[in-house]
């Protein structure tokens, strides 16, 4: 990167990949999902994501399965095109240029050379199905202007057409009543419902519809929560329908299994509803999916369903209702209290997530890490309940610490406050709630925060609430007879002229906590908690505070609300600068000098970089985004970046990320971040490759076991193993048909051995030594051994490189020998 | 309309027993329809389904099964174990035969209208032949081991299909043998049940068999091979019946919960001919069991314990969408059940096993229109007179002076002589009746209450001359020469001079009594007469039909008066001809020779004949117009026809004098909280 591009804002990660249906490939080992300007190709097995189709400018709003070829996709896009893709590689075959905004996709075995399409050509919500004819040419790019009218005045929605009995007819619902269009006989009927007009009462609408792939049959969900199964709707007065209901609340999807004998739906409920035989007493349930169900969709092959929820995750479920995998995104759907946060120890985005709880969200992989569950009380989905909200949250100590926040405010005067505070255990690789605060301060908790410096010992949080005090709680012994234990308590509270505390911020060594009081700043000595100075601008309430870092330590930032930013010199305790600003969000880089404000203007949000050292900005950027930005944070980076220009150096050693209104995740960069997304591991496709046979089973639990006796140490170790498909033994063994292989003692010999390790890759001669050794001890207990092997890593870890290596080898070797020992006994069983 | 003051009253304690069995001809498009209480109506329902006979019921006789024969021959059978033929001319039994099986659970008529199958406790099916004047057994066939609860026949006529208690038995009508049996599963949702109870079985010709059974389930059987092809759970209650139409492409069944069921045979797919039976539309217009159910050709008719008939169109197979293509619901009988002593206020109550009398509260309060008035004299009940014997009664009448009393069983006829004495009542029977007086189908008592007119099931009509504490037979009206049908509706002129009486189809005949001589016939009409009346001084006779007509026909003059002939060549307002039920009761105003009250069991009608009739383009049902509206308006806005529907439902209402009206309700929700609880349903939310 030389000659940098210039920066940009990007949309990056979290698009939702709940916008359409998820497709499944013909043999359901892979599941597509739209996602923003891109298709996503996951594995259904592993969740991992297999590739990235990228090349659409704009939303991509339909994916289908090539039903000629099905190794090839079809997509198309606002931006006009429907391109057909390789998704085993990854390539983009062809673009077909139709020229209008495209809402939907659908394809027909019966029409071989053409697609269909939902498009609004005049009116902005008169929305027609056509079908386009997709020329047969060999160029890259073709025009396909050949549009046939199908339907018009439909739903813009894909979830309400269909298209039934290999393509006789189609299906679509709007408002109140379903039409139906016969292609052999060119005629639409209509069927049309009372509507809430007729009825009092009477939710009526239409709100999707799918259609039986072998019988002349089709479902429509409603909006009342009944399902209609139509039939005889080829004739206009003979026509017929039988309601299923079991939802209380709007259908969102239907869709029929492959052989049609069983209708599957969903809505708000979260509940997967499987009617067997389309009959209203024979249902099967799967219940607690966690968020409304959008979508579901049915793989070509039978045996996988999968839903897409409103919390952006598609879950992918087996044929018997067993959720198999999850495929989660960055959970949109509940307002962010508790701002943008990088953990430190993952470097995930952190904020809230579903109700209740805190997601971390991989940037680097555009998926969910985990959810942290904070709240831990069932979620209740209903109009009008006044939900526990998650409002504040703040990692300390490197993120050995996480405080958390929460209230339930069902009356003014009735105020439900919690702080909990979360331990990270690293046997668990997770946090582990360690104490629980009730009422913690008598109002609104308007800010929490960490002492970060490495001098201090001992853990300190502070709080700040609108009940005019801050207090500081530590982290103290509280062992008892039973268990050693640590514990957080109150140590100081602090008030300032019962003005309401509104932030607080500790200065970059710790020795100095500052603490806003309405228009006041207070500042603190951390060691003695005594009130060393104040500052007040008479310029309105603080409504951001935040020391500078670095060689900037000595500034004191902070904004008002009137649009005033201020910056304070602790040495001189004067006002170093001050400028008119109306800063919406302030965040220091942690890795540089740098500050970045973002702040609003009536067109858009501007982005202003600046050192508290000096009042002129570093970098302007103006109109980041037309919507108010809500929050935003430094994201340090793993590689530094090495932009050469002035203006972009901030962007080097960090990376900004902010969040707008309509939560739309964005970023700034020369090109977009999702293109790094790296593709997962080739060895995730190697294992796929491993037709699923018993052998394959008894082979996966046979390095499961492996994994689970061979030390997490030996990461590196994998790759040395030889890989079972590699072994020409095996491969002989699995390829062969069963009718041609000679006995099975014959094989077995040949089996086993190919099993072993050869010596002669492994290094030196000490190992037979070594081997004798340790068989003595493998009489032993096994916990001794797992001690030794702990000890073996404690001291690699301070080793040397090549002394590493060589203790890896030997450990490997015990191993594998052990269970040479072991594990004969199945083979007999085969 | 003028200003009147209602007695309100609602303690008219009726309760109608449940219907047990449906049973539809498509012939004559009639429906018979038996209750609990084993009392047979016949709906005709092409005569906007109007009562038009009824056969009363007997404590003994609870009839299980009813089916029509060829010729329009009507058959019941009981749990007394008799299978009767009904006279639909005479309206009365022509013969009961007992089955010698014991109880009588199912019946079935042969495709063919001349064998009756007859399925009894015993397990026995016995097969009848129908002769023209009665019917002689003929065979049993194999004997099952329990009682046979449903038959059916193959439209072929070679094979029946019996439900019993956990199986259906498919036997040869040939040999008599049973060629299978059918095991039902006894689970339940999973739990085993004690007893799966074939509630109804249904013989396809394609050799389907469909059954229903207690477990809430519709079976299908291929009865050449014995077995179960498919199976709908719809019920969480027992499935209590079923029936197919006649193109065998729809059926219907009816379960306890109260909801009832089409089942429709469609294509699978357009373009084959493969066909499957797929549930429909459920249908939930009963809050009880569903006892019975019928297909008409373009309708579904059901009936159970919460004593409705409902008739459901079925709108695929309406060819205009008109009104009789509505749903119907019939609670109440088209007949009166209630008369009215207008001297001394009293009110005379017909239930199946007793009468009641009860005397009006009276008020001295004033108020304006529309006050509710406290009554100072609450009102009485002054008698319960109870029937001998288990026969249910026909017909009753109270004298307009309320000094005689008069009810009629299918056996006996009764008359009483009531005594006041302050307020002490005597009643005393007059014995002796005449021996010809042994049934009547309706009572009347004279306006002057010197004469009862008798109107028996022969066809005759006497007339007797009541004196204190005795009577004298006048004179009897013999039928006319070749008919046999029976009088069921009496009027005479206020004078005394004048009797019109009417039949089920026939006209309406008017008689002298002064010469005791018919005087003329009315010209028949295509639509049953549902009320008669004949005004007084000007002796006009008021006839209303089934199909909402209103005729007025002058009997000196002999010929249909000039507001008639109007009003016909006008035609009735649409919504009038729109209503459901029929015009019970007609009376006149003493002091307004214009006017005409009448009433349904929905609204009470006062026609003013002087004003303009209405046309298609006005309000019919015009609310009062307030009476600070200028004339100029209320003339313009008004028309022969004013119409109150404050009271609902109606079962009888009349003038007591010039300024008093008296109107018997019984709503419907008294009705249902007298009835047994229904099956308990969770309902979400609750």
């Amino acid at each position: 990167m030389v000659e940098e591009e210039r920066v940009r804002v990007v949309r990056c990660g979290g698009s939702e990949l709940n916008f359409r249906r998820a497709v499944f490939s013909a043999d359901s080992k892979y599941i597509f999902c739209v996602s923003g300007d891109f298709v996503k190709v996951h594995s259904t097995a592993t969740e991992e994501c297999v590739h990235i189709l990228q090349g659409h400018r704009n939303l991509v709003t339909g994916i289908q399965l090539n039903p000629n070829n099905h190794l090839q996709l079809y997509s198309c896009s606002f931006d006009g095109t429907v391109k057909l893709w390789d998704y085993v590689d990854g390539i983009l075959i062809k673009t077909f240029v139709v020229g209008l905004k495209l809402h939907a996709l659908f394809t027909l075995p019966s029409a071989e050379d053409s697609v269909f399409v939902i498009i609004n050509k005049e009116k902005p919500d008169v929305f027609q199905l056509v079908s386009v004819k997709l020329p047969k040419s060999s160029s890259q790019e073709i025009e396909a202007k050949e549009l046939s009218f199908v339907l018009d005045y439909i739903n813009q929605s894909p979830k309400c057409i269909a298209f039934g009995n290999e393509g006789e007819y189609v299906a679509a619902v709007r408002d109140f009543y379903l039409s139906v269009y016969f292609f052999k006989k060119k005629t639409t009927s209509r069927f049309t419902l009372s509507s809430s007009r007729n009825k009092k009462h009477a939710k009526n609408n239409f709100t999707c519809v799918a259609c039986h792939p072998k019988e002349d049959c089709i479902a429509t969900g409603h909006k009342d929560g009944k399902i209609r199964l139509w039939r005889n709707f080829d004739d206009d007065k003979k026509y017929t329908y039988t309601c299923l209901h079991w939802h209380h609340d709007m259908v969102m999807d239907l869709a029929f299994s492959v052989t049609g004998t069983s209708l599957l739906s969903g809505g708000r409920e979260s509940v997967l509803v499987e009617w067997r035989d389309a009959t209203e007493k024979n249902k099967e349930f799967l219940p607690r999916l966690g968020a409304t169900i959008e979508h579901i969709s049915v793989s070509p092959a039978g045996d996988l369903f999968c839903t897409s929820h409103s919390d952006n995750k598609i879950i992918v479920i087996h044929r018997n209702l067993e959720a198999s995998a999850v495929i989660q995104g960055l959970v949109k759907d509940s307002n962010i209290f508790t701002g943008l946060m990088v953990d430190p120890r993952t470097k995930a985005l952190v904020l809230n997530g579903k109700p209740g709880h805190l997601q971390f969200y991989s940037l680097q992989h555009d998926k969910q890490l985990y959810n942290l569950d904070i709240i831990q009380q069932e979620y209740i989905n209903d109009y009008g309940l006044i939900q526990i909200e998650l409002t504040k949250a703040a990692f300390g100590c490197y993120g050995n610490w996480l405080a958390t926040v929460e209230q339930r405010q069902e009356k003014e005067t009735e105020l439900e406050l919690q702080m909990k505070l979360w331990m990270y255990n690293k046997k668990t690789q997770g946090f582990v709630l360690n104490t629980k605060v009730n009422m913690p301060h008598e109002d609104h908790i308007t800010a929490v925060c960490f002492c970060n410096a490495e001098k201090f010992e001992n853990p300190t949080l502070v709080t700040s609430s609108k009940d005019g005090h801050f207090k500081v709680w530590i982290l103290t012994d509280d062992s008892d007879i039973y268990k050693k234990a640590v514990g957080w308590t109150c140590d100081f509270v602090g008030s300032y002229h019962k003005y309401q505390a509104t932030n607080c911020c500790f200065s970059e060594d710790g020795s100095l906590l500052a603490v806003s009081f309405e228009e006041i700043v207070t500042i603190w000595d951390s060691e003695t908690w005594e009130l060393k100075c104040t500052f007040c601008q008479r310029a309105g309430k603080i409504r951001h505070l935040c020391f500078g870092r670095l060689t900037c330590s000595k500034y004191l930032l902070g904004a008002t609300e009137n649009g005033i930013l201020c910056c304070w010199n602790l040495l001189s305790c004067a006002l170093e600068w001050s400028a008119k600003l109306n800063v919406r969000v302030m965040e220091p880089d942690p890795n540089s000098e740098n500050i970045a404000a973002i702040s609003r203007s009536s067109v858009g949000s501007d982005l202003f970089v600046f050192k508290p050292s000096e009042p002129r900005p570093l970098y302007i950027q103006k109109n980041i985004s037309r919507e108010e930005v809500q929050w935003g944070v430094f994201v340090p980076r793993d590689v530094p970046e090495s932009f050469t220009s002035d203006a972009y150096q901030w962007l080097n050693r960090s990376q900004f990320y902010f969040l707008t209104k309509s939560q739309s995740l964005l970023t700034f960069s020369t090109k977009s971040p999702e293109e790094k997304l790296t593709p997962t591991s080739k060895q995730l496709l190697a294992e796929e490759s491993l037709p699923t046979t018993p052998f394959y089973f008894i082979l996966g639990k046979h390095r499961e076991q492996q994994d689970e006796k061979i030390n997490e140490a030996f990461e590196s170790e994998l790759v040395q193993l030889p890989l079972t498909e590699n072994i020409p033994a095996i491969s002989e063994l699995l390829h062969t048909p069963a009718h041609v292989l000679p006995s099975a003692s014959f094989l077995c010999s040949k089996f086993v051995s190919s099993l072993l390790l050869s010596k002669e890759t492994k290094s030196g001669e000490e190992i037979p030594e070594d081997v004798d050794m340790e068989e003595g001890k493998e009489s032993d207990d096994s916990d001794e051994e797992n001690d030794f092997t702990e000890k073996i890593q404690d001291t690699n870890n301070t080793d040397l490189g090549e002394d590493l290596l060589h203790q890896l080898s030997k450990s490997e070797e015990k191993e594998l020998r052990k269970f040479r020992k072991v594990d004969y006994s199945w083979i007999t069983v085969l | 309309m003028g200003e009147f003051k209602v007695h309100r009253v609602r303690f008219f304690n009726y309760v109608p027993s449940g219907i047990r069995c449906v049973a539809y001809n498509n012939q004559s498009n009639r429906l018979a329809v038996s209750r609990t209480d084993g009392t047979v109506e016949i709906y005709n329902l092409s005569a906007n389904y109007f009562q038009e006979k009824f056969f009363p019921g007997h404590e003994s006789r609870a009839t299980e099964a009813l089916c029509w024969a060829k010729g329009q021959r009507l058959f019941s059978g009981g749990l007394n174990g008799e299978i009767i033929e009904y006279d639909l001319q005479a309206l009365n039994i022509k013969y009961a035969m007992d089955a010698f099986g014991g109880p009588i659970w199912s019946m079935a008529v042969s495709p063919c209208g001349s064998q009756l199958l007859v399925g009894c406790e015993d397990g026995s099916v016995k097969l009848f032949q129908i002769t023209p004047d009665k019917i002689q057994f003929e065979r049993n066939f194999d004997r099952q081991k329990s009682r046979i609860l449903s038959l059916s026949w193959h439209p072929s006529g070679t094979h029946i299909a019996a439900g019993s208690i956990d199986y259906i038995s498919v036997f040869d009508v040939k040999s008599g043998s049973a060629v299978h049996k059918m095991l039902v599963d006894r689970q339940y949702m999973g739990v085993s049940k004690r007893k799966c109870i074939i509630w109804g079985v249904a013989f396809l010709s394609d050799g389907t068999v469909i059954s229903v059974d207690s477990a809430g389930k519709v079976q299908f059987w291929d009865s050449a091979t014995g077995t179960l092809v498919k199976n709908h759970l719809i019920a969480n209650a027992d499935v209590q019946s079923i029936a197919v139409s006649d193109q065998e492409d729809s059926f219907v069944v009816g379960t306890a919960e109260g909801t009832v069921f089409h089942f429709q045979l469609v294509s699978v797919t357009s373009n084959s001919s493969e066909k499957q039976w797929v549930r429909t539309k459920p249908f939930q217009h009963h809050t009880h069991d569903v006892r019975a159910v019928a297909h008409s050709p373009t309708a579904l008719i059901s009936g159970g314990t919460d004593t409705h008939l409902v008739i459901r169109p079925l709108m695929e197979k309406v060819e205009v969408k008109n009104y009789d293509a509505a749903l119907r619901k019939i609670t109440f009988p088209h007949r009166r059940l209630i008369s009215c002593s207008k001297k001394r206020h009293l009110l005379l109550f017909q239930f199946a096993h007793h009468l009641e009398l009860w005397r009006l509260g009276s008020t001295v309060a004033t108020g304006k229109n529309g006050d509710t008035l406290p009554l100072s004299k609450d009102a009485d009940h002054l008698l319960h007179l109870k029937t001998k014997g288990p026969e249910n009664i026909i017909c009753s009448c109270i004298s307009p002076c309320g000094s005689w009393i008069a009810y009629s069983t299918t056996s006996r006829f009764f008359l009483y002589r009531l005594n006041y004495e302050h307020d002490n009542i005597s009643l005393q029977r007059v014995s002796k009746m005449p021996a010809f007086l042994r049934s009547a189908l309706q009572i009347l008592f004279s306006e002057d209450s010197t004469k009862l007119f008798v109107a028996s099931n022969q066809g005759s009509l006497h007339i007797i001359r009541l004196l204190e504490g005795s009577f004298k037979h006048l004179h009897t009206f013999q039928p006319q020469s070749g008919t046999v049908e029976s009088m069921c509706l009496l009027a005479v002129s206020p004078d005394g001079n004048w009797l019109a009486a009417s039949g089920t189809s026939a006209g309406v005949h008017v008689y002298n009594i002064k010469h005791l001589k018919l005087h003329c016939t009315v010209p028949a009409y295509n639509f049953p007469v549902t009320a008669l009346a004949i005004a007084p001084n000007t002796n006009n006779l008021v006839i209303a039909h089934s199909d909402q007509q209103v005729f007025e026909y002058s009997i000196p003059e002999k010929q249909y008066t000039e507001w008639s002939r109007t009003i016909q060549k006008q035609g009735f307002h649409y919504l009038w001809l729109q209503r459901d039920t029929p015009i019970t009761h007609i009376s006149f105003h003493p002091k307004r020779p214009m006017h005409i009250l009448l009433h349904d069991a929905y609204m009470f009608c006062i026609i003013d004949k002087s004003l303009p009739l209405p046309n298609d383009k006005t309000l019919l049902y015009n609310p009062l117009p307030p009476t600070n509206e200028s004339d100029v308006i209320r003339r313009r806005t008004a028309h022969a026809f004013k119409i109150s529907k404050i009271y609902k439902p109606l079962l009888f209402m009349d003038l007591l004098d010039e300024r008093t009206l008296v109107a018997v309700e019984r709503p419907l929700d008294d009705i249902i909280a007298q009835l047994p609880p229904p099956i308990k349903k969770k309902k979400f939310g609750t």
